[in-house]
């Protein structure tokens, strides 16, 4: 990570823009953002976070001490790429249980190894 | 919970029943705003719908007390580290015309991987949670009834816990918030990857909830070398964020550019400053702007603070602004104290009234350097975002140390903040989402199987809580040490017996300020400075401010201290308030009676205003009742006022003694008494005396009948009049 030393050459470096017009150099600001920004996009809509997780967990109707201890225990077992509210939604199901019930029986313990299957 | 403007907020009906509290409403507000409102004399361009209570500005006194409001949302950011404290302050700066609260955070709450429960004492801002969010948006519910305004309440959704702050926000009726990775990756050292990716999320449910976001741009104001030269890099700063807001679906509305005048005094300040702050507004069109006054060059003397921030707010009106941020003026010298929030509040209340209606008169003038300028500002900018590209993007550019570098881009000094994409707080904790990835509830943002089905998918377990808000699960404290309750035994202890101790900051700290001029050498004067308030009793005397008035002449200091004591309120002498007559009963007195008086400016005194204002009947003075009376004018001999009351046959003369200078004013009074005497009408007439400098007290000691000081009206006067001479009739 080497930062770079330069002096001012922007008379240069503006020849190129001085034909745009005010419009056309606001489009071209426009698109080299959107440039930059896409891939920031793209990883934000395929990865997730413990934080974002805990989000889930909070939006579900749990506190926030149950949220840290589920999703810190879904991470050790290599779970939450699946998402904490989706297995704690789907063990309800398959339980027949509300998800408060499902996520209390996770808490005291119970369920781990279905949900690593 | 309703308020009354004679009565302290209750601080335990805050904290009663918090785990039922439910805000009112979600969202930001804007004022609603007229294009020409008649208020008292004038009518106002750009103002807004006037408060049920407020203090007008100390000059309103001489306009009806009108307190006109600005068309734009003012906002004062409050932090003393005890929310309970903090929530006077915020009542006395909605009184001033602030309608955006910006809490600060506690230090470090940005590294905390959770959220905070309870209410712990911050440090340098509060720690922010449920709890504390409750009792804070109630209070102001009932703050906002009293002033008949709504009031935006803003903090920040930044850190390692985002997504988790941006959800309590949304449930607890949270209406502005921070929110830029950016701000996290450069300030924070918090991983890239986890701040954007954290970030989608925040700002879907923000987005949802109506919440406005505010983004980090202006820090790189506050922490350049020499903050005109970041320009280039803020609107980079300014456009991710605003790209970023854009492509998880926030709408152009609710996207605020943070913007700061980048200069101060004696730097040409509107030069520099006017062109970028055109040129963003140009590149942002569509957008919101919240002005917020200059950081980067405050010092210590907060009357320099506040003429820079007069030229911010000017600038504000001559280029726009949504939201008119404020920063103290102490700011430069300690942790805000809470009555330069509302010094702070003020100033942009009294600049915007003040240069209402300023784009009839004026407009830019696109013919000069301006243009030039803007283009320049804006191609620079363009440069930057093509090295970025040709870096390989966002990341890289940032491992590359192109941010807040102190060269004007294109020129580069080497000393931008680097950060390396994969360190700093949180690295490694972002996950690939699976592809059978789920997340059952409202306002998530990205891949997730159960969208797109139609009904929301958290109605099949009965309503995720920002459909359902019954389901939040309430924690108090998780700790009994270090929570309001404790905190407040000993200030409601000493409310109850009525002991009362100056403060600043927080309930009974007893920080006092003194001013003092010493004529020496700067370094002599501070010495003595310093000695002279420990004899005054004040502890741990520190100078918080110096000026040079002349390096041998002398300085002034301001300096504070601690006064170790408190009052008693039950011993305090009180002055007992007259009751006035009605107008009515004065009037029908008088009248019939055609009392005279005489009345004059006495000694070498031009002043005639202040008379005028107990005379006139026009300024509502004492005519109207029916009094004859004889205004002999300015600069009166006190033998011809005396001629003119026997002539008149006047019961009262009035004197106005404006220049105090040497005890002026108090000759003059001495005299009118002391002739009276002489001439021997001293019990036929009622002598009286007004003026800035003039109190009952010391015009009774000259001998007269009474004195009235600053602000004295005509039925004041009148009622004095009625009752003495009444008295002397039965």
């Amino acid at each position: 990570m080497s930062s770079a030393q330069r002096t001012d050459d922007f008379q240069a470096r503006r020849a190129r823009l001085r034909g745009m017009s005010d419009a056309e150099l606001h489009e071209h600001f426009w698109h080299l953002v959107d440039q930059i920004v896409a891939p920031l996009i793209a990883e934000a809509r395929t990865h997730t976070s413990p934080s974002i997780e805990r989000s889930v967990l909070l939006r579900m109707g749990f506190s926030s001490v149950e949220c840290k201890q589920l999703v810190e225990q879904m991470r050790g077992y290599g779970l939450l790429g699946h998402g904490a509210g989706r297995l704690v939604f789907e063990l309800a199901k398959a339980k027949g249980v509300g998800v408060r019930e499902a996520g209390e029986a996770l808490l005291a313990g119970k369920h781990w190894q279905e949900l690593s299957q | 919970m309703k308020l009354e403007p004679d009565q302290k907020l209750d601080i335990n009906e805050v904290l009663n029943d918090l785990d039922q509290y439910r805000p009112r409403r979600k969202g930001w507000t804007w004022r609603t705003k007229f294009a020409d409102q008649q208020i008292g004399p004038f009518i106002y361009k750009d103002s807004s719908v006037s408060l049920q209570h407020s203090v007008p500005l100390p000059a309103a006194e001489h306009f009806d007390n009108i307190d006109p409001q600005c068309d734009v949302v003012i906002t004062t950011e409050i932090a003393s580290g005890r929310f309970e404290d903090d929530l006077r302050r915020m009542r006395m700066a909605a009184w001033h015309g602030a309608d955006h609260i910006m809490v600060i955070r506690t230090t470090g709450q940005s590294h905390i991987d959770g959220l905070i429960e309870g209410t712990p004492e911050g440090v340098g801002g509060v720690p922010i949670s449920r709890k504390q969010l409750r009792a804070t948006r109630k209070a102001l519910d009932a703050i906002e009834d009293e002033v008949g305004r709504p009031i935006n309440f803003h903090s920040y959704v930044s850190g390692v816990a985002g997504p988790e702050i941006a959800v309590l926000f949304a449930e607890e009726g949270v209406n502005g918030a921070h929110q830029d990775p950016q701000y996290n990756v450069l300030y924070r050292d918090i991983n890239m990857h986890r701040s954007f990716v954290d970030a989608a999320e925040s700002k879907t449910i923000m987005a949802e909830a109506g919440i406005l976001q505010l983004d980090g741009a202006h820090n790189a104001n506050a922490t350049a070398k020499e903050a005109w030269k970041v320009t280039p890099e803020l609107f980079v700063q300014h456009a991710i964020n605003t790209a970023y807001s854009r492509a998880v679906g926030m709408s152009a509305e609710l996207i605020a550019l943070s913007t700061v005048p980048p200069t101060a005094p004696p730097a040409p300040k509107l030069r520099l400053d006017v062109p970028y702050a055109v040129a963003l507004r140009e590149l942002f069109a569509g957008y919101k702007f919240r002005a917020q006054q200059n950081t980067r060059y405050m010092q210590a003397d907060t009357a320099e603070s506040t003429i820079t921030h007069v030229l911010d707010t000017l600038i504000s009106r001559l280029t726009s602004a949504d939201i008119q941020s404020t920063i103290t003026p102490d700011e430069g010298r300690n942790i805000p104290w809470h009555y330069n929030n509302i010094a702070g509040v003020n100033t942009a209340r009294q600049t915007l009234m003040g240069v209402d209606g300023l784009d009839q008169l004026l407009e830019l003038k696109q013919d000069g350097p301006l243009r030039d300028e803007i283009r320049e500002l804006k191609e620079r900018a363009v440069l930057f975002l093509e090295e970025m590209v040709e870096q390989g993007g966002y990341y890289a550019a940032v491992a590359a140390g192109q941010f807040v570098d102190s060269g004007y881009f294109p020129e580069r000094n080497g000393d931008g903040i680097a950060r390396d994409p994969g360190g700093g707080d949180g690295a490694d904790t972002v996950i690939v989402r699976e592809p059978d990835y789920g997340a059952p509830v409202c306002s998530h943002f990205g891949n997730n199987i159960y969208e797109g089905g139609g009904a929301k998918v958290c109605a099949e377990y009965g309503g995720c809580t920002l459909c359902m808000p019954e389901k939040i699960r309430y924690i108090d404290e998780l700790e009994r040490e270090d929570t309001v309750e404790q905190r407040l035994a000993v200030p409601l202890a000493e409310r109850a017996q009525g002991l009362l101790r100056p403060e600043v900051e927080k309930h009974g700290d007893g920080v006092v300020c003194v001013t003092l001029f010493v004529p020496d050498t700067p370094i002599v004067a501070e010495e003595a400075a310093l000695e002279m308030v420990r004899h005054m009793g004040l502890k741990d005397p520190a100078v918080i401010s110096r000026r040079v008035m002349h390096p041998a002449e002398g300085s002034v200091f301001e300096i504070k201290g601690t006064f170790d004591s408190a009052i008693s309120k039950t011993r305090l002498a009180l002055p007992t308030k007259v009751e006035l007559l009605t107008e009515a009963e004065i009037e029908a007195w008088v009248r019939p009676r055609a009392i005279h008086v005489v009345a004059a400016t006495v000694g070498e005194d031009e002043h005639s205003v202040g008379l005028h204002e107990i005379l006139d009947i026009k300024h509502g003075g004492i005519e109207k009742y029916g009094f004859c009376c004889r205004d002999l004018g300015t600069s009166v001999p006190i033998d011809r006022l005396l001629d003119a009351a026997q002539q008149t046959g006047a019961r009262a003369v009035l004197i106005s003694t404006i220049v105090a200078h040497a005890g002026a004013h108090e000759r003059n009074m001495r005299r009118l008494h002391e002739v009276a005497l002489e001439r021997g009408v001293r019990e036929r007439l009622l002598l009286i005396a007004g003026g800035p400098q003039v109190s009952d007290e010391a015009a009774r000691a000259c001998g007269l009948d009474a004195g009235f000081g600053r602000g004295t009206t005509g039925r004041e006067v009148a009622s004095f009049i009625v009752r003495r001479l009444r008295a002397t009739e039965s």
